[in-house]
């Protein structure tokens, strides 16, 4: 009989769903929330390479070729993170992991060529962390050392870098400013440790 | 702390990266072809010098990605970075 796995997942964070509700309902200026799951597919492909426009078609989306930075489907529902020279992190809808796979090894096995080039679900992975309010980018201020002034990071910015020295990949996802805080599932709860009181301490007294 | 440019994405302090040793080794045409001596000197001994020194790092927090620096190791100031894959910047 075939399980429908999708019954026994747990969020990396869904036991402190109560707890982040009532931290943002105290301070607004930023609000902490976990992201409902999502789908998210490590990709490696040449750049400049044919399989890479092929998968370009077929995702609907442009890899960016700039460090750092994201492409968004006009609809919002596919993004391409900017990893390195030769990977991508796509993030589509869950659910769709299986179709977005198999789409995107098809794309690749086609016009690979024998050149190297890989799709690997890695939805797992990483948990989703929302931080945002006017007060979000000095919270994470206080644990980053990229800079994320708006002269030099953005709505359309990401980085990977470490927050609170725990490795993330940081989006900015508008001009509020909202921010996705991606960490390993393992890192998830030391990290919203980190952010709760980094929020409180610096919603104190606003 | 070091401010270290990686050749993607741009400076970020030291603890982001990885330290790899001296640059621009290659590894041996024919190991087998090599004296016991030569094979240990291409494994163990490293040009150790006061003054600019290539060396490799890796962005291990960030892009993942190795390339090469070229410090001063008297200084710690760093000239230039460049892809793991170019030549030597040959202006010291
Ligand atoms: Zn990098």
């Amino acid at each position: 009989m075939a399980v429908d796995v999708t019954q026994l997942r747990r969020s990396p964070l869904g036991h402190r769903y109560r707890e982040l509700e009532e931290l943002s309902a105290l301070a607004p200026q930023a609000t902490l929330a976990e992201e409902p799951p999502c789908t998210q597919l490590n990709l490696r492909v040449r750049p400049g390479s044919p399989p890479l426009d092929r998968v370009e078609r077929a995702l609907g989306v442009a890899l960016p070729s700039r460090p750092n930075t994201v492409c968004e489907s006009v609809d919002g529902r596919y993004a391409t993170l900017w990893l390195g020279p030769d990977e991508w992190l796509v993030v589509a809808p869950d659910g769709t992991a299986e179709p977005v796979c198999n789409a995107l090894n098809t794309a690749l096995n086609t016009a690979l060529d024998g050149g190297p080039g890989s799709v690997v679900d890695v939805s797992a992975n990483r948990a989703v962390l929302r931080l945002s309010g006017p007060a979000a980018r000095d919270v994470l201020e206080t644990g980053c050392s990229v800079d994320l002034h708006p002269r030099a990071f953005g709505p359309g910015d990401c980085v990977q870098t470490m927050l609170a020295r725990a490795q993330v990949v940081l989006w900015q996802r508008d001009d509020l400013p909202a921010y996705w805080i991606l960490v390993r599932s393992s890192f998830a709860d030391y990290l919203t440790d980190w952010l709760c009181a980094a929020v409180r301490a610096q919603t104190r007294g606003r | 702390m070091l401010l270290i440019e990686c050749p993607w994405c741009g400076g970020r302090d030291e603890t982001e990266f990885g330290y790899g040793g001296q640059a621009h080794l290659s590894y041996p045409d024919d190991p087998h072809e090599l004296s016991d001596e030569r094979w240990a000197e291409y494994l163990f001994m490293r040009d150790n010098p006061r003054g600019p020194f290539a060396e490799r790092w890796v962005h291990s927090a960030g892009c993942r990605r190795w390339f090469n620096v070229l410090r001063d190791t008297a200084t710690n100031e760093i000239t230039a970075s460049y892809p793991i894959d170019a030549r030597e910047p040959v202006a010291r």
